[in-house]
């Protein structure tokens, strides 16, 4: 259809995208919008936009009051931060070591490390949870930072290794020259030069230990380390019959992740776009 | 090493906070539930059973039952994917790498968002949309004449599984689009000269110019779908909750081991099945990665360029 006509071509393309996008963004806008409503309208007019008459905070209220929000976005901030920290300084330094120096066994360590890429870390679930059992981390924070620090690695070292081996060999023997120590050209000339793929391998870390569900379930179910997202898991559980409240805790859940997400768009994209396809 | 040089002692440092948290936690206690799947417990006394778990996993009828219907709605899961998830993806990311696209970053930023929320957010928004009590999905069925299609899908028995898995598909279609996106960028743009040059444009060029050119990257979103799904648990456990139910008709193998691994209602959790059951997940993981590493990736790299 209309292969000679770009203009039409570019209309059905803008068309496609478009109904694509309101599929895809629909279900967000619904429970958003539906959230600032009071009962009945939710259910008289579940599409409309809160107005006047409808709009209603009831939903927040109720959650603000019960929920241990707060305290579970906390440890969930506590949990991404400091796995995230680990994960980017020990992947930069094995990504340095495997990319800058020749040694016996650097490409075996280097397929060793990406075994983890592919083998999910999920299926030696029962061995960690004994394992943290023997050494008494169960429902503490540090058992989930552990897990999700040997998670990341993997993807980190490879991509950061990519990155790596582009910055330029003169620069660093320059440094050797000047009597830099390995540490001081590791840390002072290289880490500053990939920072751009730091940023990329973050956001790639970064979400999937937000949104687990998994770990926190079986390491740290406990009510003092609940994250966010098994804190969300039951809060709403406790609420399936009051509509407000399970609109508005979905709303406050949805918030955090979208905001950081507008954010580092940009380093996403360039992220897959630079590393992670090769 | 050279045996004239010294030992540089900083590449053990560089190397060695990484390669010590991966083994402990991660490649340790993978090994180490393999080898707690040898074992079994009898009455507080752990003795070594050799297959005996695995035997028991795939011919007693009290867990092959179980086991099997996991596997097969696993294997319907992963095909889902493959037939509605990969080929949007590759659409979407045809559409939004044609030149000249306007507002091409809004829909890439847009489609992607589903794929940062949480499983818990995704399966709860869901829930809400297809109920019966609120009306969302029957009230815009109704809106296009077309109610009398509406059933309580995820209740029912037929339809709840394929529903999770579009469900699914709905909030991961942004990884296939956006590593088709990147792969479709790096193509040179001398090659889709010289097709222009041959006259062949548009949909032709598409199919004879640029898939068989990113038919490596179509290789490791296929390999991606694979083991996210053979290792999936979240949308279903938040749906649907660790039964899987209606009537276990949305098990999949990672409810199964949570089940089996932590027991429900009366069932007392078992670790050494649980541990069988991860060892056979851990096996099917691994032949398909194998697939794709020997069969598929080899084969395809004649046409990376």
């Amino acid at each position: 259809m209309a292969t000679r006509t770009p203009i039409y071509r570019s209309i059905a393309a803008h068309a496609v995208l478009i109904g694509y996008t309101l599929i895809a963004l629909f279900p967000v806008f619904v429970v958003v919008s539906n959230s600032f409503k009071s009962r009945r309208a939710i259910f008289a007019e579940p599409l409309a936009l809160p107005d006047a008459t409808s709009f209603d905070l009831i939903g927040y209220a109720t959650v603000l009051k019960q929920g241990d929000f707060f305290h579970y976005f906390q440890n969930s901030m506590v949990v991404t931060v400091s796995s995230l920290f680990f994960v980017l300084l020990f992947g930069a330094m094995a990504a340095f070591a495997l990319s800058e120096y020749r040694f016996r066994g650097n490409t075996l360590m280097g397929l060793y490390l990406a075994l983890g890429i592919m083998i999910p870390i999920r299926l030696g679930t029962v061995a960690i949870l004994q394992l943290m059992v023997a050494t008494g981390l169960v429902n503490t924070l540090l058992a989930l930072i552990l897990v999700y620090t040997a998670q990341g690695l993997p993807l980190a070292v490879f991509i950061l290794a990519e990155f790596m081996k582009q910055v330029s060999d003169d620069l660093k023997n320059a440094g050797r020259i000047d009597g830099l120590s390995e540490y001081r050209i590791f840390f002072a000339l290289v880490l500053p030069l990939v920072r751009p793929a730091m940023a990329t391998v973050a956001v790639f870390t970064m979400i999937p230990i937000w949104n687990d569900l998994w770990f926190p379930l079986i390491l740290a179910p406990a009510e003092a380390t609940k994250t966010i997202t098994l804190g969300s898991q039951v809060f709403i559980g406790q609420f399936v019959t009051n509509w407000n409240a399970v609109l508005a805790a979905l709303s406050l859940a949805i918030l955090p992740v979208l905001v950081l997400y507008l954010i580092f768009s940009r380093q996403l994209i360039r992220g897959i776009t630079a590393g992670a396809v090769k | 090493m050279a045996r004239r040089n010294p030992i540089r002692w900083h590449i053990a440092v560089f190397l060695a906070p990484a390669v010590l948290v991966y083994t402990a936690i991660m490649i340790i206690p993978l090994f180490a539930t393999l080898d707690l799947a040898l074992y079994t417990r009898v009455e507080r006394v752990v003795r070594f059973a050799g297959l005996d778990n695995f035997r028991t996993l795939f011919l007693d009828p009290r867990w092959s039952a179980s086991f099997w219907n996991a596997l097969a709605n696993n294997t319907w899961f992963f095909v889902v994917h493959m037939l509605v998830q990969n080929p949007i993806g590759v659409g979407l990311a045809a559409l939004l790498s044609s030149p000249r696209l306007r507002m091409a970053a809004f829909y890439r930023t847009a489609i992607f968002i589903p794929t940062i929320l949480s499983f818990v957010i995704v399966g709860f928004v869901w829930k809400l949309m297809l109920s019966p009590i609120w009306g969302i999905a029957p009230g815009m069925l109704d809106l296009v004449g077309l109610k009398s299609l509406f059933a309580p899908w995820l209740g029912r028995e037929e339809y709840a599984l394929t529903t999770l898995a579009l469900i699914s598909v709905w909030q991961f279609v942004g990884i296939p689009m956006m590593l088709i996106y990147a792969a479709l960028l790096t193509i040179p743009d001398e090659v889709i000269e010289a097709a222009e040059m041959d006259g062949i444009t548009g949909m032709s060029q598409f199919w004879k110019i640029k898939l068989p050119l990113i038919l490596p990257s179509i290789g490791i979103i296929s390999i991606l779908t694979f083991v996210g799904n053979f290792n999936a648990f979240d949308l279903i456990y938040v749906a649907q909750g660790a039964l899987a139910g209606p009537n276990y008709a949305t098990d999949i193998l990672g409810t199964f081991l949570y089940r089996t691994f932590f027991g429900f209602q009366l069932q007392l959790g078992d670790p050494h099945m649980g541990a069988a059951i991860a060892t056979a997940m851990f096996g099917i993981i691994l032949v398909g990665v194998c697939i794709y590493l020997f069969a598929i990736q080899t084969r395809l790299r004649r046409y990376q360029f």
